[in-house]
């Protein structure tokens, strides 16, 4: 009885506080469908009547559909470059078991320690100069600096791929290629699930390094979103229809993979 | 794989190069240009250890410095305390245990730009309203201040982070045998006891991994910094990591934001490696 007495005041505090969590989505969403005068008269409640106009008008300003689909390439295409080859070098330095390999390693858990801004300058200077200043560069940025926690994971992933495999398949006459890809590769998949997970949050969500790199055509929802809301300083109705468009892809995202996502997460957390 | 086979090559050329002219070439790169007068493009001349001494004497760089410890202090203490609460919490028999690891976990996904607008409209119009409405002076005028610009920062961290860190603390309770937890209990252990003498000793991996990475997300933080106060009022609020991006982009200052940026990373190294070993240390003694 103490017990259960006991366990539902935990209950009503966390419920609580899960309610002041949610409280700044909910004030987004209920004054994203209000009249100016209407924010001012009463922020806190519901909207009088469901009103899309200022829905129309941020999506149209957003150029949503353009910012969308540039931010979804970036980040598919730089995911994918970092899981192959990241994975391919993860392998390759696991299964050389020499010094030099492990220096190597140690170089790229090092560069996670360098912050991005220590870089950033004479990076897109060199960039700059040879033309590269565009989504090709940028994709080889989130490389550099997505590969080496992507290398670490790999690399510590392998020790449960047993060598015996390779040996095997050299006997059947594979290539390294082969081996790699139509054996290893396969088993590393439970931790490409969190190298995919732990980028495509970066990266979708990333806004200082493409800001510096990309021209206003290929805009990314974060770059688009900038210029949006500079425009509308002080027009909170139409601010915050464009705000909650900008998060409507990232709630659908994480509600139909909510249990990996996390998963992803926390093994990129505490590995 | 043997060093001298050329498939070993080929399969780390790829991000060894990248690694390289991303990261290794323009630290080094960097380095050399803050002692010039490098425009971007070209340099004239080298000219020493110029750009640092004006570092000295550059009060706007010292106090975006000197608030950006601040922030991450208080950040790093809020953050840890409250994510370690929120996990002891939904690590408890509730019934709501599920819900809440989603909701409180829920902003961490979304990015810190468009965050910091969602809480610029929170601080200056709702707190403002909910201040008029009340009567509760403290309300209004949110981030218009250096001191209100401060609490917003650190309020949106924790709100955008706790969940990130709540499930860092998670994964190492569940580590925790229960056996020693039952056993407790049948000493009769109060619940204080339980937590400092048996939950919290075991949690100091947990503690390394949290305060690690709070500490440096806290000190890179840019985003959040510039969508909710873009630094002002008058670059009071303003962190190192945007001093460094107003100085290169917005004055054209390469070389001097350069100086700025090998400090940073000085800092963010020294921090980082002293942490960890600290950390190390304690887990060994405990």
């Amino acid at each position: 009885m103490k017990n259960r007495r006991k366990y539902l005041i935990l209950e009503i505090i966390g419920v609580i506080l899960g309610l002041i969590w949610l409280s700044p989505f909910y004030l987004m969403l209920v004054n994203s469908f209000k009249v100016p005068r209407e924010i001012f008269a009463n922020v806190l409640t519901l909207p009088d009547s469901l009103n899309f106009a200022n829905y129309v008008k941020a999506f149209d300003d957003l150029n949503f559909i353009r910012s969308f689909f540039n931010s979804l390439l970036i980040t598919v295409v730089s995911v994918a470059v970092i899981i192959i080859f990241s994975s391919m070098a993860g392998y390759a330095l696991a299964r050389n078991k020499s010094r030099l390999s492990n220096v190597i390693l140690l170089v790229f858990v090092a560069a996670m320690l360098i912050p991005f801004q220590s870089v950033m300058i004479p990076l897109t200077a060199i960039f700059g100069q040879v033309d590269m200043l565009n989504r090709v560069g940028l994709v080889f940025m989130y490389l550099g600096f997505g590969g080496s926690l992507a290398i670490f994971l790999y690399h510590g992933a392998m020790t449960s791929v047993s060598i015996s495999l390779d040996e095997a398949a050299i006997m059947d006459g594979a290539s390294k290629y082969q081996i790699f890809f139509k054996i290893v590769f396969p088993l590393l998949s439970p931790i490409s699930v969190t190298v995919a997970i732990l980028n495509v949050i970066w990266i979708w969500n990333d806004y200082l390094l493409p800001s510096l790199v990309l021209s206003r055509d290929n805009e990314t929802i974060p770059i688009r979103m900038f210029y949006f809301f500079g425009q509308y300083t002080r027009q909170w109705h139409l601010a915050l229809a464009g705000l909650t468009i900008a998060i409507i892809p990232v709630i659908i995202f994480y509600f139909s993979a909510q249990k990996v996502i996390v998963e992803g997460v926390t093994e990129g957390a505490i590995k | 794989m043997k060093n001298k086979e050329l498939s070993f090559w080929l399969f780390i050329t790829p991000v060894v190069l990248s690694l390289s002219l991303v990261v290794i070439v323009p630290v080094l790169m960097g380095l050399f240009y803050s002692f010039t007068n490098w425009n971007g493009l070209t340099f004239t001349e080298i000219v020493g250890f110029d750009h640092y001494k004006r570092l000295l004497g550059d009060t706007n760089f010292r106090d975006s410095l000197w608030f950006t410890f601040k922030f991450a202090f208080v950040s790093v203490i809020v953050l840890n305390i409250i994510g370690l609460g929120l996990a002891l919490m939904v690590t408890s028999k509730m019934k709501t245990n599920n819900i809440l690891r989603t909701i409180f976990f829920m902003p961490n996904l979304i990015g810190g730009l468009i965050l910091g607008f969602i809480w610029q409209f929170i601080f200056v119009r709702v707190f403002a309203a909910v201040g008029d409405f009340t009567g509760i002076e403290g309300l209004m005028g949110w981030l218009s201040t250096s001191t209100t610009g401060f609490w917003g920062l650190v309020i949106l961290t924790v709100w955008q982070q706790a969940g990130y860190i709540m499930i860092i603390y998670i994964a190492y309770l569940q580590g925790i045998p229960k056996e020693l937890i039952e056993s407790a209990n049948i000493d009769g252990a109060s619940p204080f006891q339980k937590f400092r003498y048996i939950i919290f000793p075991l949690l100091a991996p947990g503690f390394t991994v949290s305060m690690f990475l709070t500490l440096s997300t806290s000190f890179k933080i840019y985003d959040q910094n510039l969508s909710l106060t873009g630094g002002g009022p008058f670059n009071s609020t303003q962190m190192v990591a945007m001093n460094i991006v107003d100085t290169a982009f917005s004055s054209n200052q390469m070389a001097y934001g350069q100086s700025k940026a090998v400090i940073f990373f000085i800092i963010v190294a020294i921090f980082s490696l002293t942490q960890v070993y600290y950390s190390k240390k304690r887990e060994v003694d405990l």
